[in-house]
């Protein structure tokens, strides 16, 4: 490949290092989210049954709802990240490889 | 209300065959489509990248969502309620995970299998020869489930014996493997998942029309014959520690598992990978709240004692509730459904399997990393037919057993073997080949030891006898016991001496608790007494990886981490 730059000048540059801090950030969160998200729930199975048996409406408990949410919310999560990633990641991405010229 | 009282599974039943025949000679024909565009390593291992991320992740999809999980958690649901939910939840929660931390560094890294991303700037031979170790005993634990958990499926379905419904299981894969290689194999997957999809999705369909298309009714409606402890959590997760580790395991499992992995070295970049990997979750989560909603369903419109009068896992409650509300057509389609589902898990877990031998042991291990591709691509579809084999014989040498442990020690192996070595790979300057090497051996090792030492295997297998004579005894105390209040109350009844009857009463309650208690005591127990290790087996590995990388720095691999960074962030040079 043809680089415009040598390694290490493409790691100190700046759209370099706002894309991968950037990327690592929301990757850290996100994990973190899905991480109390799930042992959330089963913490809440462990600790507080009565809660999660509550009745909602009719024969509905609360621990229904809360099951398919976290179904839901870990797909949501995973919707959130290819928004980042294709509005911004890709263009800094892209931006990146223009300077390198590869 | 409908009540199933007869059924016909188990029976031979001409629509099911010949749906099963209708899918098996169209994914042949693809086949040989795919065979005639089979001719490089990177057509066999990796479906010549062309693969959009739409369809791979249909197709990962199609990879995870196995016969298992479709039969298994809608019977759970329907013998056990709200803890067959539980149980769902876990199996979709690994997704974001390999999104967040996994998919874009190992497309961009990675060529065919998840070892290239680990041996990426450390020692080739070692490090492929562990992870060549860590995924080849994933792969062979989950196929023997799978395998067992098959033939056991098509003989309550189709009344096929065991032992040919494994072998038929085992040369359909084969050919698909061998001939079609990943092309196949992908178009396999998606077929699958797309009518496991539709005949779910039709199924809920039908269910809700019963209760006027309100989940208000459905579950007033399990209220009622059930009680309310049907839509409670119940016995499933007692010991905090022991969920915390099976979630661990079911979470990060997923995030080591071979042949999901490879499913990205499919698709043609880093941004497809993310997109398939949104796909497959929606899917599969999707999956699970049907598979749930068909689990409710079968508890009101077929009834729970009827589910498990024909299977005591209640496995069969969706295609009892399909016979009820669609008859023999839909009982049909959905029974080729399921056996169609079991062909494609297993495809596609060969296949990687397969490609661990052939790519990492062989070539990277005893040639050194020079082979001619289509030396390897031989090497790949012998090692095809070996697996394939020996995946069979196992199955028919495990009939019969209780082989549920299996799943959780391929989930417990991928966390701690694959997992952690991958990650830190991917994230840490410092990781070194040692560190890799030793991680991936304890990671294994642990889990598997661990496993063998935990009541499900200690007790329920190795000291089975025992526990069955302690429960017999049990049983009888507590039948003895209540005999014998029964036998007090009916006195009491015409008895004047009501306070000393009761006192009899109650002295017999109290004896008869110290009885059983010491029943109990004389139950085997395990010596390690989590039935998960994941939490274990996975901060072992991890510190191993961590300490023996600190110990002993390796100057080369540090100096190439920032040729990978470059390449893990922006995919400069991926392939």
């Amino acid at each position: 490949m043809s680089k415009k730059m040598s390694t290490q000048e493409i790691l100190e540059d700046k759209d370099f290092q706002l894309l991968s801090s950037q990327k690592l950030s929301i990757s850290t969160i996100l994990t973190i989210l899905e991480l109390v998200l799930y042992f959330g729930f089963i913490a809440l199975i462990a600790f507080n049954k009565p809660f999660l048996s509550q009745k909602l409406s009719g024969a509905i408990t609360v621990g229904i709802p809360i099951a398919v949410g976290t179904i839901v919310l870990s797909w949501i999560f995973t919707g959130i990240y290819i928004r980042w990633a294709n509005n911004t990641y890709d263009v800094l991405v892209k931006k990146v490889k223009e300077k390198i010229g590869g | 209300m409908p009540q199933a009282t007869q059924t016909i599974i188990g029976q031979f039943n001409p629509v099911a065959v010949m749906f099963f025949l209708l899918f098996v000679l169209s994914t042949l024909a693809i086949t040989y489509w795919a065979a005639k565009r089979t001719r490089t390593t990177k057509d066999f291992y990796a479906a010549g990248r062309s693969v959009t991320g739409f369809q791979n992740g249909l197709a990962l999809a199609g990879d995870y969502m196995s016969a298992a999980s479709f039969l298994g958690i809608a019977g759970l649901v329907s013998t056990k309620g709200y803890d067959g939910l539980i149980y769902s939840v876990g199996w979709l929660v690994g997704w974001p995970i390999i999104m967040f931390l996994i998919s874009e560094p190992l497309r961009n890294l990675g060529k065919y299998t998840f070892a290239d991303v680990v041996a990426y700037r450390l020692r080739q031979r070692p490090i492929r020869a562990a992870a060549a170790a860590g995924s080849l005993v994933t792969v062979l634990t989950y196929l023997i489930a799978q395998m067992v958990g098959a033939g056991t499926l098509i003989k309550l379905m189709f009344g096929l014996p065991f032992e040919l419904a494994v072998v038929l299981v085992g040369t359909l894969m084969i050919s698909y493997v061998i001939f079609g290689g990943m092309i196949a194999t992908t178009w396999v997957q998606i077929i699958k998942a797309t009518l496991l999809l539709g005949g779910a999705t039709l199924l809920v369909v039908m269910t809700m029309a019963q209760f006027g298309f309100s989940y208000g009714n459905l579950f007033a409606q399990a209220e009622k014959l059930y009680t309310n402890k049907f839509l409670e959590p119940g016995g499933l997760i007692t010991s905090p520690l022991d969920a915390f580790s099976l979630g661990l395991a079911l979470m990060f499992g997923t995030a080591g598992l071979p042949h999901i992995l490879m499913r990205f070295y499919t698709v043609p970049d880093a941004r497809q990978a993310r997109k398939s990997v949104f796909v497959a979750t929606g899917f599969i989560g999707y999956f699970y709240i049907l598979t749930v909603t068909i689990g409710f369903g079968a508890a009101v419109l077929v009834g729970r004692d009827v589910i498990m009068s024909i299977d005591k896992g209640g496995n069969m409650a969706g295609p009892m509730l399909a016979e009820v509300l669609g008859g023999n057509l839909f009982l049909g389609f959905l029974a080729a459904v399921a056996f169609a589902t079991i062909l494609a898990v297993v495809s596609g877990l060969t296949l990687a399997g397969a490609s661990a031998f052939s790519h990492d042991l062989f070539v990277g291990v005893i040639r050194r990393g020079v082979a001619a591709e289509k030396e390897e691509v031989k090497v790949a579809k012998i090692a095809t037919v070996g697996l394939g084999i020996t995946a069979m014989l196992l199955g028919i040498l495990f009939k019969g057993q209780n082989v549920a442990f299996l799943v959780g020690l391929t989930f417990a192996i991928a966390a701690s073997a694959n997992f952690p070595a991958l990650l830190m790979s991917i994230t840490w300057k410092k990781f070194t080949t040692n560190g890799a090497v030793y991680s991936i051996y304890t990671g294994l090792f642990m889990a598997t030891i661990l496993i063998v030492l935990s009541p499900t295997v200690w007790v329920d297998i190795v000291h089975k006898s025992e526990k069955a004579v302690v429960e017999k005894e049990v049983k009888t105390l507590e039948e003895a016991s209540k005999a014998k209040i029964t036998a007090l109350e009916t006195e009491k009844a015409t008895s004047k001496n009501l306070p000393a009857i009761d006192t009899s009463i109650a002295a017999e309650k109290q004896q008869a608790e110290v009885r059983i208690k010491e029943a109990k005591a004389k139950m085997p127990k395990a010596i390690f007494p989590l039935k998960n290790p994941g939490i274990f087996s996975m901060a072992a590995a991890f510190l191993v990886g961590i300490l023996f990388s600190l110990f002993g720095r390796e100057k080369e691999a540090e100096a190439k981490y920032e040729d990978e960074k470059l390449r893990s962030y922006i995919g400069i040079g991926a392939e």
